[in-house]
């Protein structure tokens, strides 16, 4: 799946997330797998609800209140964090691994210039003084593209545009300079016409820094704007994982299918859009076997009781699909619990 | 902005009118006659109509009030019969020793109440927090006179730990200021409690964890500067409430305040130093509320004229 052999920048393993606890807690991420690398992009795919947001935040030890790592382990450069103390944790945030959010707007404090926001962990973290702090901040803003950085250091997030914010954003998240970051839908909140040029500078930054990053997104057209490589999650199980070309090319699980069906850009040609018919499951009612089948058109009598486990096809993907080969060869959809099994 | 605080200082005048207004009808409507316990029981009817005639009391009610609402305007409330000298002088000598109590009071509150509602933040539903929620209602439900009376008889009988009363250097504060602080530590650490938990879900909160930031910068800094709206309008309120509770406070404890010759005053009816002493506290009152609003402009950046 990757070319890279060296140990992985940030990783986690079987990854179970769980909201409440003990036998009443509900597992909404289910044993997800991811290695970053240095210099290159993984790409999180999938739906909302699907547990892309809460396994990158897993990364950060930053999981909102109620939700806990069941089981698996989440490794930052090596280290278990899962025996991190709130201190080891603190010294590793920003300056190890750091984060853009979705929403700019709510993810910048209302009641400080944004100045005083990204020059915060020179000041606290470096313990540079507030001048010195203060020159790199300005230097900063003018590396993430934000104009006249002298004048905007003394202004407040609400005065900036969507797009300013997200850059002071990134400025953030870069400041420290991190060897990982983690961009959850950093471009979801913005204009259509801002949302490239993040792109690019995220791009720009990963590939200038040689940052290990995992792009979260449920937008397959900016996945394919950056990353190498791609990780399909539905009901909190990987269902598809490889190198992006492979999988854009041809994808080997159904719903990666749909998804691609669902873009306007690949599905240039067809008379209308296409959407995948259904609902994602509750995490409490996840189907048995294949989380998919209810809305898959491959689906098999094998597929409501067998669950699938994620595969490697011989192309090097993995795909969590019994029906892989088929779905690639694109041959005779079963039908719900119609097809004939192998 | 100007234009907004034009708007409040004119609201500011009207409260002040009424309240004088409103001084002047209460005073005169108060059974009892100056003249007479000026002279004593023993006066004639004639020496009382002569000293009537001097105050002016013998005219009707709305040329008194005329002239009256004219003086007050100029800051003169006529002499005090008891004490000599023009009534709002004596106010004025006493009015540091109040604000004094009163400042003391608040930074009491505010140091131990804001600290104290941040901990229970920190583990809402806790031992503390519950504690903390259930001690500020009492804290309430006690009457001052009460809290101050158990104080001395703790402190000052029974430990000698501290005067009860007024006269014996700074030490002789501390026990009316925690007096007056009491009622409003728990209500304080209850708002800035339920002000940190609300902003402490908010994105930013999470942004600054993401930068490593530690959790008592997180609490004060970057929480505590948004909830600093709420905080400084209850403190500003609070300072104009220490001043108008002084009234109770200062007696039990002989403190030499506004409210100690207000009491005074009010038991010789001593009309102008009555009607000095609650004018004074009255625009006390309103002037800490135009500075809590200007203030506002200062503390929450995205608010302007237009939609405060």
């Amino acid at each position: 799946m990757t070319t890279a052999h060296e140990s992985p920048a940030a990783e986690v393993r079987d990854l179970h997330i769980a909201f409440g606890s003990g036998r009443d807690g509900t597992d909404v991420v289910r044993g997800v797998s991811l290695a970053l690398h240095r210099g290159r992009v993984l790409a999180l795919v999938g739906e909302s609800g699907s547990g892309k947001s809460l396994t990158s935040l897993a990364f950060m030890g930053l999981l909102p209140a109620g939700a806990r790592v069941a089981s698996g382990s989440v490794r930052v450069e090596g280290a278990d964090t899962g025996e991190f103390t709130p201190r080891q944790w603190r010294a590793v945030r920003g300056t190890r691994i750091a984060m853009v959010f979705q929403d700019p707007a709510s993810a910048l404090n209302p009641a400080f210039t944004v100045g005083w926001q990204i020059a915060e962990p020179f000041r606290r973290r470096l313990g540079d003084s507030r001048a010195r702090a203060r020159e790199k901040a300005v230097a900063l803003m003018e590396t993430v593209g934000i104009p006249e950085p002298e004048r905007r250091y003394h202004a407040h997030p609400h005065e900036f545009s969507g797009g300013m914010r997200q850059r002071a954003v990134v400025a953030m998240a870069l400041a420290l300079e991190p060897a990982v970051l983690l961009a959850d839908e950093p471009t979801t909140a913005l204009d259509v016409t801002v949302q490239a040029q993040i792109l690019r500078l995220l791009a720009e930054r990963q590939r200038a820094a040689g940052l290990a990053m995992l792009l979260v997104s449920h937008d397959l057209g900016v996945v394919a704007k950056l990353a190498q490589e791609v990780a399909v999650v539905y009901a909190g199980r990987i269902v598809e994982q490889g190198d992006l070309d492979t999988v854009y090319a041809a994808p080997a699980h159904p719903y990666t299918r749909g998804l691609m069906e669902a873009v306007p850009e690949a599905a240039a040609g067809e008379p209308r859009l296409r959407s995948i018919a259904g609902h994602p499951p509750d995490p409490g009612r996840v189907p048995d076997g294949c989380a998919f089948h209810p809305r898959c058109a491959f689906a098999t009598a094998r597929c409501t009781t067998e669950r699938p486990l994620l595969r490697t096809l011989a192309d090097g993907r993995g795909a969590a699909c019994h029906h892989a080969e088929s779905v690639l060869a694109g041959t005779a959809p079963g039908g719900p619990y119609g097809g004939s099994d192998l | 902005m100007t234009r907004f605080l034009l708007r409040r200082m004119g609201q500011a005048l009207i409260v002040a009118w009424g309240a004088i207004s409103l001084v002047f009808v209460i005073v005169r409507v108060v059974p009892g006659d100056p003249a007479a316990l000026i002279l004593g029981p023993d006066a004639s009817p004639a020496q009382i109509a002569s000293v009537r005639a001097d105050f002016g009391l013998d005219r009707p009610l709305a040329q008194q009030y005329a002239t009256h609402l004219g003086e007050v305007v100029r800051g003169d409330f006529g002499d005090s019969w008891r004490l000599g000298g023009s009534a709002m002088a004596n106010t004025l000598d006493r009015y540091p020793a109040t604000l004094a109590l009163a400042v003391l009071a608040l930074v009491l509150t505010l140091a131990v109440g804001f600290p104290l509602g941040m901990a229970c933040a920190r583990r809402a539903g806790g031992v503390l927090d519950t504690c903390v929620s259930a001690l500020s209602l009492v804290g309430q439900a006690l009457p001052s006179f009460w809290v101050g009376i158990v104080l001395i008889l703790l402190f000052a009988r029974g430990l000698n730990w501290l005067p009860s009363t007024a006269g014996s250097g700074p030490a002789s504060a501390v026990l009316p200021a925690v007096t007056l602080a009491v009622p409003f530590v728990g209500w304080l650490a209850r708002l800035v409690r339920n002000g940190a938990l609300e902003e402490g879900g908010r994105e930013y909160v999470r942004t600054a964890r993401a930068k490593g930031t530690g959790e008592g910068v997180l609490q004060y800094v970057h929480v505590g500067r948004n909830i600093a709206v709420p905080v400084v309008t209850v403190l500003g309120l609070l300072l104009g409430n220490f001043v108008a509770n002084a009234v109770i406070v200062e007696v039990v404890f002989s403190w030499p305040g506004i409210g100690s010759l207000m009491v005074d005053a009010i038991t010789n009816r001593d009309y102008a130093v009555v009607e000095a002493a609650i004018v004074t506290i009255t625009v006390t009152y309103i002037v800490l509320n135009l500075l809590v609003d200007a203030l506002y402009f200062a503390l929450d950046p995205r608010l302007t004229p237009e939609n405060a």
